[in-house]
């Protein structure tokens, strides 16, 4: 099977002395060109990068959602994948808000699930004492299950549109989620109808097991971040915490994330992920060894726009198609990806959780 | 110059002014609707696009209602993408005060108007209701009383953060209590457009504190001009101009070949906003009681409305503040001219504002504009996607003759198209 191949899009490149004017990075004309670009390469989705609150150091990010919204009439192919929080924001929201941009992309819509631990985060937001960390990720899944009832709220067959009995909607086919956890309750429906997919593709970066497990309990993809060295290792993590969640159905797609960088003049980079400073070759070489590990797609960091992404879309790519690595795929994300199609956790004859 | 006029265009909503049953009805959902609405407005040259906000499907005697439109996208994620489809019109959404929380809304309003290039707007609502509060961490807590305190601190506190560009700020008040560094740049517009679409006294004083628009629902001529004086006129305490802010109400329009084609036309749109089942359920709302039993064709019911607490309705303003009278009105016309319950709902609901040809509605649409009754209007067209369309072919060039609409934007921001710093 091919690879799968994601970009991370974030201001003006991952190395935090990328060069460009902070403002810039809220305009639309920042992220077209990018963008156009990896859709025309072929690569399964672009992700966004956000925080919920400014970082501790260097310029903000526009908010992720409104971006990948401003982006989806100016792509055909790419999935549209934007980080947002949980923590602090109201899974109601959430959920209709990627439902949306379901619609706008026409079922290439996916989201990376993030927390936010940072006091100066909770200050933004002011109404509450921050969560300790060992409950962000309980508060999370919580989000992340009302996220996807509410798109299963509406059946797809749910817009009837009968004139002889002046029915809009078979109610019937319409569902209250009625979700009540500790943190919070949801009552639903969603007010959108189901989307596309049905279910938007839920991503999730993870470093340690606990968060493994979080990925393996609600998510479809989780990006890691091994070195050379501990490829096999982390993949044998990801596969353990699975089987502790007690997942069933489609396994996790593993992505590994690397940071892209031909830019050492930027100096060195501190980054979670395996930095890979060198020719398109050298990368290439890494990808097919990581992918006999059991990694199954990559999502690369340019560390610098534009140069780092050009050699993504004009010199990389097009190497992995001819070393037969990689085949652009066509299709709504889920389908790109090998996820089966989301059945409706609320349709006839399914077993309601 | 003459005044010009302002427009506005809202996207058919989750009521019964949307016409779902004409074939020629298009999706409420598919981005390609709004794509649609959006282009013909701009090729019209109107200022801005309308949508509206949903936090609950619609309820009556506790079911979800069934017999209007239900369902709709998410406002600032469809106002992004409607970003990338137009230039220069207007992106305005209704957000609600009470289930948003002002620095990650100041900060999607900022970030569209970054990504539209200075065409971002903001209509203020409030909501007190545990309806709503169910789907939302906060629940129903916010007292009624509180609903425009909360409103004109989320407002104060927004201006706050977009005046930082990107820097620290503190907000202490009876609502919010919040700091830190808010991050984004001072976007285009500076503070995205604020619109306020309350009608008490509490709405009223805060469109005149804080507004600079108001979305009004006063379409009558001599009530128009009323709410425009009273409005108008309460400015000069905050330190503001007339002009300063703009009154808009919300209006439906038909157009035909003669006033009289326009005014059957009319008539069979009525029939197709209230179909039998919608003559009960909005007899229902004056009621107040399940009238599920009673003939559609036949007689008002000879039963009083329920006055208590209880209502049937849920999702939705209460429109009928003393259903007695109401009733009594009701019943009175209905006698007098032999009307069955649909044929008194079709004439005494929802008539819509503009009917005539396109001459005799751009003549009286000016009329309003010229002596005092409003700023302009935000049409609501009762077809998804095409019901602008007839409009800007054949009443907006008349408007443009008449020297009163641009054919050509001369500014880049909403704040530029509306005139208002």
């Amino acid at each position: 099977m091919s690879l799968r191949l994601a970009v991370a899009l974030d201001r003006h490149g991952w190395h935090p002395a990328a060069p460009g004017d902070a403002a810039a990075a809220f305009t639309a004309a920042h992220w077209s060109g990018p963008v156009r670009a990896a859709d025309a390469a072929g690569l399964d989705f672009v992700t966004v990068e956000d925080t919920f609150g400014p970082p501790e150091t260097g310029p903000a990010r526009p908010d992720a959602v409104l971006v990948a919204a401003r982006l989806a009439p100016l792509t055909r192919h790419v999935g549209l994948v934007p980080v947002a929080t949980t923590t602090h924001t109201e899974p109601f929201h959430l959920s209709t808000a990627l439902a949306t941009l379901d619609y706008l992309t026409g079922g290439r819509a996916g989201w990376q699930v993030r927390v936010s631990g940072r006091p100066e985060e909770a200050a933004l937001l002011g109404r509450r004492a921050p969560l300790p960390a060992s409950e962000l990720l309980a508060e999370a899944a919580d989000a992340v299950e009302v996220v996807r009832r509410l798109w299963d709220s509406w059946q797809d067959d749910a817009v009837i549109r009968d004139v002889a009995t002046g029915r809009y909607l078979d109610r019937d086919r319409v569902h209250y989620v009625d979700f009540a956890g500790r943190y919070f309750s949801v009552k639903g429906p969603s007010i959108v109808p189901r989307p596309p997919q049905g279910q938007p593709v839920v991503t999730a970066l993870a470093h340690t097991p606990s968060v493994y497990e979080f990925a393996a309990r609600t998510a479809d993809v989780v990006f890691v971040t091994p070195a050379e060295g501990t490829v096999a290792e982390v993949v044998g993590a990801v596969r353990a915490a699975e089987a502790a969640a007690g997942r069933t159905g489609s396994p996790l797609r593993i992505f590994a994330d690397l940071v892209v960088s031909d830019r050492p003049d930027l100096g060195p980079l501190d980054s979670d992920a395996t930095v890979v400073i060198g020719p398109p070759e050298e990368l290439a070489d890494l990808l097919e060894r990581w992918r006999g590990r059991g990694i199954e797609g990559f999502r690369l960091r340019p560390a610098a726009l534009p140069g780092d992404l050009e050699a993504i879309t004009r010199r990389l790519v097009p190497m992995l198609r001819a070393r037969g690595l990689f085949a652009p795929r066509a299709g709504r994300l889920r389908d790109r990806l090998g996820l089966p199609p989301a059945r409706n956790r609320y349709a006839e004859g399914a077993v309601v959780a | 110059m003459p005044k010009q006029v302002i427009l506005g265009a809202h996207f058919p909503g989750v009521n019964n002014t949307t016409v779902w049953s004409d074939p020629r009805a298009g999706s409420q959902i598919e981005f390609a609707s709004f794509a649609h609405l959006a282009r013909t407005a701009e090729r019209g040259r109107f200022d801005f696009f309308f949508l509206a906000e949903g936090l609950r499907l619609r309820e009556q005697r506790g079911l979800i209602h069934d017999l209007d439109v239900v369902g709709r996208p998410d406002t600032l994620t469809v106002l992004a993408g409607l970003a990338a489809v137009t230039e220069r019109l207007g992106l305005a959404g209704t957000l609600n005060a009470t289930f948003h929380e002002p620095y990650e809304l100041a900060r999607q309003l900022a970030t569209l108007d970054h990504l539209s290039g200075g065409r971002a707007a903001w209509n203020v609502v409030t909501s007190s209701g545990a309806f709503f509060g169910a789907n939302f961490r906060r629940g129903g807590f916010l007292e009624h009383r509180l609903r425009y305190e909360r409103a004109g601190e989320f407002i104060r506190t927004a201006k706050r953060l977009w005046d930082t560009d990107g820097g620290d700020f503190a907000v202490r008040g009876a609502q919010f209590d919040i700091a830190g560094r808010f991050g984004v740049p001072r976007s285009p517009q500076g503070h995205p457009v604020i619109f306020q679409a309350g009608d008490s006294e509490g709405g009223r004083e805060l469109a005149a504190a804080e507004a600079d628009a108001v979305f009004s629902r006063h379409h009558e001529i001599e009530d128009a001009r009323a709410f425009y004086r009273d409005v108008k006129g309460r400015l000069r305490r905050y330190g503001r101009n007339p002009d300063d802010l703009k009154i808009i109400p919300g209006v439906s329009f038909v157009l035909g070949d003669s006033d009289a084609d326009a005014r059957e036309k009319a008539h069979h749109i009525r029939r197709q906003q209230v179909s039998p089942q919608t003559a009960i359920l909005l007899l229902e709302q004056v009621w107040n009681r399940d009238l599920s039993g009673y003939d559609p064709d036949g007689p008002l019911p000879a039963v009083d409305p329920d006055v208590s607490d209880h209502t049937v309705v849920q999702g939705r303003a209460g429109q009928y503040p003393d259903r007695l009278a109401t009733a009594r009105e009701w019943r009175e016309r209905a006698e007098q001219k032999n009307l069955s319950i649909r044929e008194l709902v079709i004439e005494t609901t929802g008539r819509q504002s503009f009917v005539g040809t396109p001459q005799s509605v751009a003549a009286e649409l000016d009329r309003y504009v010229q002596t005092g009754a409003c700023d302009g209007f935000i049409l609501v067209p009762h077809l998804t996607p095409t019901g602008l369309d007839e409009f800007v072919d054949t009443v907006v060039p008349l408007l443009q003759e008449r020297g009163v609409l641009r054919s050509e934007y001369r500014t880049t921001t909403l704040r530029g198209h509306l005139g208002v710093s």
